[in-house]
């Protein structure tokens, strides 16, 4: 099929941007979306054109590096997956596709498609994990037992894989998804609670910093999720958050 | 052969770890501040040891080419990690962990590091539910196990269709503890392009920024390596797009003995090669052999009807089937390790039964399970007499909750549904149990430089076992390397900082510049990817699932010959002092057609079957592998000297005190 | 305490904490209002209870007004750095495929509701401050009913107010609900309340267009 691509081409983050237009042949239904552009950057080097940089690395789902906004959509058309598990069996001969970076004041771009999301990491390191010395010997796993259900419930606010979609989506660029996914998992599971209120807090504060939007549960960071990581989420952060602060 | 002494404690089996952590030295609390060290990669190896080493009191540097350590690849491991914690009952124990993986490997593992795996092990399961990873549990409360290929225990924890994903954030939030008290400092979109040797010691790195292009010198006390595996080599795998030798290649270069380069994992599940266009091939997970048969029709005329589309392969019946790994090994059935359920399909495959287009897939059915499934179903739920139809949708539903995540995945790529019509599906290269040779320290053989985790040869021989590579990342992360290291730095504690204004790194850096300058002026002509395929090529057809002399040798000339191109016309566009991606992969690219041919010819100098290495010169007469214990029971360490093909060879005799050395049989 | 003035978090409880009170207050308002078609008697007492009534007066009085203003101004410094942490917009963005239309143009609801009540006190509020302080005229318990239904007399006033309930609906349509989410209440009674929010966001907004256009269809014959 053929394509009509409009990308943002961008040389640097000091540098300002623009959108470009590509016509593309000989695109494949089976082909995922990335190895598309794979092609059209094989193109651009035999003409000695410099290709599109666009993050990428697993390619099955679950590093959570690809982040395109296609069409006016965080990972594409298509709902549960990433970029890079979306085929080009989802769009038509003649189609006109517009690809975009991650759109965050949090998340500037450094190349082409390229951002930086280290923000993502900084509200990690400000809490998101359990004060326990790994070189130390803790008790045996199955001293804790966990009810199934909430341990599952841990689990699937886990499976974050910090893409960023949540904050692509969001109207505010509002990271509290993420965040809560990560507040939630420990949240939930005994030995995240001794921390819990302290983590909440410092969570959010660098949330806060980073200069992410604020939510207005517009719910669009659910419907995009790759992983389906749910709104309960952020409702819980703000129950932890708000008895965290009245607390103390 | 001095250089090649493994340091393994003497004494018994079962105590020579405790042992050997008795008697190494330490370094002091306070002595800890003043010692730096560099740990190069993020995923589970790197991930967890930067966080023990910095807990301990190092400084550390990580190092990752991801925007942040939580993408290494060891997120995409699937299935689970053992532990020999006999929650089951079932029989498990230390040593039965350890026999097995020494088996599994096909007696070419070293003793004492597998013994001291499983005996680390339980203690990682403990370390990773008080972070707060969530693995699978009973309705109890307590952990859940699940059984993986070449065992006949329950010992694999895990976390869905997602245990390397939650084992990595593990360590990554580990580690970010680590880099908000400051013990951490972390660079992300970096990469090492050499290792810097002062008065032969391991003293630092030249590192990359991705972003701005700018070449930057890091010295430490030591260097701990945790860059993973090789398998990008075959251009097609399961690996990420990024991964890449180039930290373990350029400290083999430097003087690190590289060991069994060509024992390579060909994992037997993975989704088929489509076309030309593809980058990289998709895993379904091991478990799936738990449930799944694997077939192909056993008339010739059936699968090729199959692939011209005139024959539907729910339309041959069980008679017209061939279930080639439960008749050729009843005992493991179509849970046989993964060398030999790689083997296997390619035997049939070669032999005109392959079941897609290119002729290149097997079967992988579960509507056996399925039916079985929802009769169990229908029983419990006191149905009486359920129909056909009610019996598959029961089933259906029960294997939904068991793989759902793995059944989307492969529905997303291949459009079709593996509920209705069996998957189809084809061994990739997967893991690699070769990398630099370590002592029982982890110590390269340069001193100060470490390997951890894939990026080391260590612990899985010639094959490596479902759910044993994440067991081994953390094993050397968590609790091993962290001690060993000690013994060596405790002669630093009176160095002080390393200065990195020295004449050895001031050279280092320029012949780092000097090989981008080198990259970036090639006539231009083909692009980066062009001669990665290729060689991609060339190791898949000639050193990939089974091998020959013939074929080997000719590997070697042609991928020397590749070489030669690449470095005359690789096409990198843009400049070396920004964000470059073409760059990046350029020197990537440079590094893997060096250990191409390192790779043929440590497959051609070993004259032997065993686990994943196969010569067809070497084989039964039911084509099952057939090693030479006599002449090769020794871990091949090639020690760089030039030319790759020119690489030293140094033997490190395997010694089994403590098993008796059988041919392996799964039958 | 302190972090929670300046965190996200804590505007957003204002927010939703501010907007339940309104809610609250516009059962009380709806139910009086509705008096006025039923009963004028009823309307004009009450009425007049609540104009005089020194605590409405002197206490809820102004609580009402610091709730709306604190209500629309929290909005407002919300919405600006909401559209600061997108920074730079997208080419094409297809907000229509993640969520309704009404979460993502609360502003704009909101906006028409403010300019609404700027109306509305002109009309009443401002009205009886004059008649109360500025004129300080006699308390008359019945003037109420005869001054509200006069109110709705031209078509064009009954028009605007009805196109603001109408964006009123919208506004509760999400925000209500919404609310309960800020608080951090999302569990087995989410169904409930989001049922009970589709309800009130209708029922409500309805009653209050009903009374202005039977006021404007029964206009008072002397």
């Amino acid at each position: 099929m053929k394509l009509y691509l409009k990308i943002w081409r961008q040389k640097d983050a000091n540098s300002k941007g623009a959108m470009v237009d590509y016509t593309l042949n000989g695109v494949e239904s089976d082909m995922s979306f990335l190895e598309m552009l794979d092609v059209l950057n094989e193109e651009l080097i035999s003409k000695g054109e410099e290709p599109v940089e666009f993050d990428h690395d697993c390619r099955e789902g679950i590093c959570g590096t690809c982040s395109l906004m296609i069409n006016g959509r965080p990972h594409g058309p298509d709902s549960m997956i990433t970029v890079c598990q979306l085929h080009m069996r989802s769009f038509n001969d003649g189609d006109e596709i517009v690809i975009e970076p991650w759109r965050a004041t949090a998340f500037p771009v450094i190349k082409d498609l390229i951002t930086d999301r280290s923000a993502f990491d900084r509200i990690q390191q400000a809490g998101g994990y359990i004060s326990v010395n790994t070189s130390g010997r803790p008790v045996d796993a199955n001293a804790i037992p966990i009810e199934k259900d909430k341990a599952d419930e841990s689990f699937n606010a886990a499976t974050c894989i910090g893409c960023g979609a949540c904050v692509a989506a969001c109207k505010n660029a509002s990271a509290m998804l993420f965040t809560s996914a990560k507040v939630s998992q420990f949240a939930l599971l005994p030995q995240g609670r001794v921390e819990a209120a302290e983590r909440v807090q410092n969570m959010v504060r660098q949330m806060d910093l980073e200069g992410f939007g604020n939510c207005t549960n517009t719910g669009a960071c659910e419907v995009e999720c790759p992983k389906g990581i749910s709104l309960e989420n952020i409702a819980r952060m703000n129950r932890e958050y708000l008895s965290a602060t009245l607390k103390g | 052969m001095g250089k090649l002494d493994s340091k393994v404690p003497s004494g018994p089996l079962a105590d020579k770890w405790t042992k050997h952590k008795n008697e190494i030295d330490l370094v002091n609390p306070a002595n800890k501040r003043n010692i730096d060290i560099i740990v190069v990669g993020t995923g589970l190896a790197g991930g967890s040891a930067a966080a023990t080493l910095a807990e301990l009191g190092y400084n550390v540097k990580t190092f990752c080419y991801q925007d942040s350590p939580r993408r290494a690849h060891s997120i995409a491991a699937q299935g689970g990690i053992n532990a020999a914690k006999n929650y089951q009952g079932d029989g498990d124990s230390v040593y039965r962990l350890f026999y097995d993986t020494i088996k599994g490997g096909d007696y070419r593992s070293r003793e004492a590091n597998v013994y001291r795996l499983a005996e680390v092990s339980t203690n990682i399961i403990d370390q990773c539910v008080a972070q707060g990873v969530p693995f699978a549990r009973e309705y109890g409360g307590l952990l859940d196990n699940r059984s993986f290929g070449g065992v006949l225990v329950s010992r694999t924890f895990y976390a869905k269709g997602q245990t390397g994903q939650q084992l990595l954030l593990g360590a990554y939030a580990a580690m970010n503890r680590q880099i908000q008290r400051g013990k951490i400092k972390s660079y992300t979109r970096h990469e090492m392009l050499d290792l810097v040797l002062v008065d032969g010691k391991a003293r630092g790195i030249i590192a990359r920024d991705l972003v701005t292009g700018e070449i930057e010198r890091h010295s430490a006390h030591a260097v701990v390596i945790a860059s993973g595996g090789y398998g990008n080599l075959f251009f097609l795998s399961t690996y990420c797009m990024g991964a890449n030798v180039m930290a373990a290649w350029r400290t083999h270069r430097r003087g690190a003995y590289f060991a069994n380069p060509c024992f390579t994992q060909i994992h037997p599940t993975c989704i088929p090669v489509s076309g030309d266009h593809q980058s990289k091939l998709t895993l379904m997970s091991e478990s799936l052999r738990n449930d799944g048969r694997i077939w192909v029709p056993k008339r010739l005329e059936d699968a090729q009807a199959i692939r011209e589309g005139r024959l539907k392969p729910t339309q041959l019946s069980e008679e017209e089937r061939d279930y080639y790994l439960e008749r050729r090994y009843p005992a493991f059935g179509n849970l046989v390790p993964r060398d030999v359920a790689s083997r296997a399909a390619k035997e049939r495959c070669d032999a005109g039964y392959g079941v897609n287009k290119t002729g290149e897939a097997v079967y992988l059915d579960f509507t056996s399970a399925i039916m079985r499934y929802g009769r169990e179903k229908a029983l419990t739920s006191g149905m009486k007499d359920p129909d056909e139809k009610t019996i598959r949708e029961l089933g259906e539903k029960v294997v939904e909750n068991k793989y759902g995540n793995l059944f989307q995945m492969y529905e997303k790529i291949v459009d079709e549904n593996p509920y209705k019509t069996p998957m189809k599906i084809y061994p990739a290269v997967h893991y690699t149990m070769g990398g630099l040779w370590v002592d029982y320290n982890l110590q390269t053989t340069i001193p100060g430089c470490y390997a951890a985790g894939e990026a080391n040869f260590s612990d899985h021989g010639a094959n490596r076992l479902g759910a044993s590579a994440l067991m081994q990342g953390l094993a050397d992360g968590y609790f091993v390397l962290p001690y060993t290291i000690g013994d060596y730095l405790s002669d630093d504690i009176r160095t002080g900082a390393i200065p990195t204004d020295s004449p050895e790194f001031e050279k280092t850096e320029k012949e780092v510049r000097e090989r981008i300058e080198k990259l970036m002026s090639g006539r231009g002509i083909h692009s980066v990817d062009y001669y990665h395929k290729k060689l991609g090529k060339i190791m898949w057809n000639k050193c990939g699932m089974s091998r020959n002399e013939k074929e080997l040798k000719e590997a070697i000339t042609e991928i020397a010959e590749l070489r030669k191109d690449f470095w005359e016309n690789v096409k990198v566009p843009g400049s070396p002092d920004s964000k470059n991606q073409e760059l990046e992969k350029a020197g990537r690219v440079a590094d893997f057609l060096e250990l191409g041919e390192l790779f043929a010819l440590d497959a051609l100098k070993r004259n032997e079957s065993c686990g994943g290495h196969f010569r067809e010169e070497y084989q039964t007469e039911e084509g099952e592998a057939l090693r030479d214990d006599k002449n090769f029971k020794y871990v091949a360490a090639w020690e760089y000297v030039g030319k790759p093909k020119d690489s030293k060879l140094h033997k490190e005799d395997l010694v089994y005190e403590n098993i008796e050395v059988k041919t392996r049989s799964y039958k | 305490m302190s972090g929670l003035i300046k965190s996200s978090l804590a505007r957003k409880f204002v927010m939703a904490l501010s907007g339940l009170f309104l809610v609250i207050f516009l059962v009380l308002h709806v139910t009086i209002n509705l008096a006025s078609v039923i009963s004028p008697d009823f309307f004009n007492e009450a009425s007049h209870f609540m104009g005089y009534n020194p605590i409405v007066q002197f206490l809820m009085q102004p609580i009402l007004i610091a709730g709306v203003i604190v209500h629309f101004v929290m909005g407002f410094v919300l919405e600006i750095q909401n559209k600061k942490a997108r920074g730079i917009a997208y080419v094409k963005y297809k907000g229509s495929a993640n969520a309704p239309w009404v979460s993502r143009n609360m502003i704009y609801s909101g906006l028409v509701i403010l300019a609404f009540l700027g109306l509305h006190f002109y009309d009443f509020w401002v009205h009886e401050m004059t008649y109360k302080y500025v004129e300080a005229l006699p308390q008359d318990p019945t003037r109420y009913y005869h001054e509200t239904v006069e109110k709705f007399a031209p078509f064009w006033r009954t028009a605007l107010y009805v196109v603001s309930f109408v964006l009123l609906a919208l506004h509760l349509w999400h925000g209500f609900a919404s609310s309960f989410q800020t608080m951090g209440v999302n569990n087995k009674y989410s169904k409930g309340i989001t049922i009970f929010t589709k309800l009130f966001s209708v029922v409500v907004p309805l009653a209050f267009a009903f009374i202005a256009i039977y006021h404007y269809l029964n206009p008072i014959t002397h």
